[in-house]
């Protein structure tokens, strides 16, 4: 299936997955082979799981704002909604899959199934509306869903499920679990999440946004994007094709949550805040929007480079909202862009 | 009572609402773009009084002063620098950039200032007037926000209905093109629109970290995106609209920390955002904009 429609493609287009996909799988067998020969020291090997899920957390986003052309505020609030979920329920299947990656694997699905839902309620209205609005209301949903798990309370004994809002009220019986706790989060987690399955992850990640981004589908995403007018004067059904595009990146974002989680032993929903929204949007105009693989590069080496970098943290965000504003400038002003061009030698000449 | 006391505060925090709202409507009815830097313009000028009025002990009203000079600067300047490039570029880049803006600002006064914070001195002192054989107390700060707001929002009026730079910024909002062609300097007209907003913001800053004296780089964050709300609510481009927003919004928010949980106010709050932009998306008193092809 893939094949023949990567066959179909531009050479160009085709050219550009490939290189996609084999920089990904050359970048994990790299790192196995450095992390089985001791090569990579252990502060690294603990955040290769975090960066699979960033960059995966990066294509995801990418779906929405470089392919259809939506700026969402709130993704950090879909990795919520996945990392409390997909824990949860990792947690309540303890006792009954006894094998890790199994239930990882399970965990994870849950993760995307729950984020995906959570996207099409908040889809509903969000996607009603356009520009500078739709993003303030992502942004909302985010505080929303924030303050929503920092109140929720969760447990199970051995009558079942309990849950409560804004104070414990579940009662649990004697033996039983209060899994989410509120501001306090999930704590006690099994930490499961292993490279090989962020690896998997992304890979599956990848496979599901090239085939829709090179399908009927994708074309209309980016007909929209371009002009919703004349899209919609073709029949093209703006809202059925932004739902797509936004539960697809909200069941990747739950996915790569649930990951993220369980590389940790604790986690609580402020960590899921605005700055990680916007840390992955980061990663998404570094990486150019609309390019998997720079969004892919540009989370590893935000995620690295801070590490090794540890006397000049304060400057961190700082860098970050610099990077912001100077892609912006760079590639959307026509002065700049020229004197881009003109100082680099090296640049291909476009053709117009 | 105690139901006058909350009406009475949340007219209070919605007055601060009111006045950040006013920056981001003119912008936004002018630019056609969200200046998210404006919420962090607010706590530059709250950081610039604080440091006029505690360490070198200037009279409150002359740091008030110093703080607009300065936010009006330094909006002025984010726009030249950060926005006026962008002025054909997608709104998207535009947003983003803005965002970028926003970070800008918190980090840089993290550097400068410190994530510690700073308790804020009242520019009024700690007072309150008693009514109603003191069971009503209105605070001197809350007697002068809401009296700041009103005066503002009549001599904000004046200014855009009487004279010829307020003529020139609604026409500029209608039709920049056709304005520019009527020998109105446009680019002058959005920097003056954003100096405007700018001071007024520093004015905000003063009376917000009066009222609630906790002041850290991320103090302007969420009233500045509240302050949107509230500006959406009343119809952005509208300058009643947005003291009409301000004021429901804060009365809003202080009856949800008052009568449904603390914890849950801010979430009611981008609620009502939500609700409004989906059952009447031109806000209160905004304009339905015909989308043309």
């Amino acid at each position: 299936m893939t094949m023949r429609r990567l066959i179909n493609l531009k050479r160009v287009e085709a050219r550009r997955i490939y290189l996609t996909y084999a920089v990904v799988i050359a970048a994990y067998v790299i790192c196995q082979v450095m992390s089985s020969t001791k090569f990579l020291s252990s502060s690294m090997r603990g955040m290769l799981v975090p960066i699979c899920a960033y960059m995966v957390m990066s294509v995801s986003l990418n779906l929405v704002v470089g392919i259809s052309g939506e700026l969402s505020l709130g993704h950090a609030g879909f990795m919520s909604v996945g990392a409390f979920s997909g824990v949860a329920s990792a947690i309540l299947m303890q006792g009954v899959i006894t094998n890790a990656p199994v239930r990882l694997a399970l965990a994870m699905i849950v993760a995307a199934v729950f984020a995906a839902f959570a996207g099409f309620v908040i889809g509903i209205p969000v996607l009603r509306l356009k520009g500078d609005y739709l993003a303030i209301v992502t942004l909302a949903f985010g505080e929303i869903i924030k303050s929503l798990l920092n109140n929720f309370y969760f447990g199970m004994d051995s009558q079942g499920l309990h849950f409560s809002m804004l104070t414990d009220t579940t009662r649990l019986l004697k033996g039983g679990r209060l899994i989410i706790r509120g501001p306090m989060g999930i704590s006690g987690i099994q930490k499961i999440a292993t490279f090989p399955a962020g690896f998997i992850l992304l890979m599956i990640a990848l496979m599901v946004v090239f085939n829709l981004v090179n399908s009927r589908s994708g074309r209309a995403f980016m007909a929209i994007r371009d002009d919703r007018i004349a899209a919609e004067s073709i029949g093209l059904d703006i809202t059925k094709y932004k739902m797509m595009a936004f539960v697809t990146s909200a069941a990747l974002a739950g996915a790569a949550g649930a990951l993220f989680a369980m590389n940790y032993s604790t986690i609580v929903a402020n960590k899921f805040d605005f700055n990680t929204s916007i840390l992955i949007l980061v990663f998404v105009v570094l990486g150019g929007q609309g390019n998997m693989l720079g969004g892919i590069i540009a989370a590893a080496v935000l995620t690295i480079l801070p590490e090794k970098l540890r006397q000049f943290s304060d400057y961190r965000m700082l860098l970050y909202a610099i990077i912001l504003i100077v892609m912006m400038l760079a590639t959307n002003n026509d002065e700049i862009k020229n004197f881009l061009n003109r100082i680099n030698p090296f640049r291909r000449k476009e053709a117009e | 009572m105690i139901f006058l006391n909350y009406f009475i505060s949340g007219i209070s925090l919605g007055s601060i609402y009111a006045i950040i709202a006013l920056g981001y409507t003119m912008v936004y009815g002018i630019a056609k773009m969200l200046n998210f830097a404006h919420g962090d313009v607010i706590m530059v000028g709250a950081y610039v009084c604080f440091y006029a009025v505690s360490r070198y002990e200037f009279p409150p009203f002359v740091g008030v002063i110093l703080a607009m000079f300065v936010c009006t600067v330094l909006g002025m300047l984010v726009e030249r620098l950060a926005y006026k490039p962008l002025r054909q570029a997608p709104s998207l880049a535009v947003l983003i950039t803005a965002i970028g803006m926003s970070y800008f600002l918190q980090n840089t006064a993290l550097l400068l200032w410190s994530s510690n914070p700073k308790v804020f001195p009242s520019i009024v002192g700690r007072g309150a007037f008693k009514l109603f054989e003191g069971k009503l107390s209105v605070s001197h700060i809350t007697a002068l926000t809401i009296s700041a707001c009103v005066v503002i929002m009549i001599v904000l009026s004046l200014f855009i209905s009487k004279t010829r730079l307020g003529k020139a910024m609604r026409a500029c909002s209608e039709d920049k093109g056709a304005a520019q062609l009527m020998g109105i300097n446009v680019n002058a007209t959005i920097s003056l629109t954003f100096a405007i907003g700018s001071g007024l913001a520093a004015v905000a800053g003063a009376l917000l970290c009066s009222a609630y004296p906790t002041l850290m780089p991320t103090t302007g964050a969420l009233p500045g995106i509240k302050a949107f709300t509230a500006a959406v609510f009343g119809g952005i481009g509208s300058i009643p609209g947005a003291f009409l927003g301000g004021l429901m919004l804060g009365v809003i928010e202080i009856f949800a920390k008052a009568y449904i949980s603390s914890q849950l106010s801010d979430a009611v709050v981008f609620a009502v955002l939500i609700i409004v932009l989906l059952v009447k998306p031109a806000g209160l008193l905004g304009k339905q904009a015909q989308e043309k092809v």
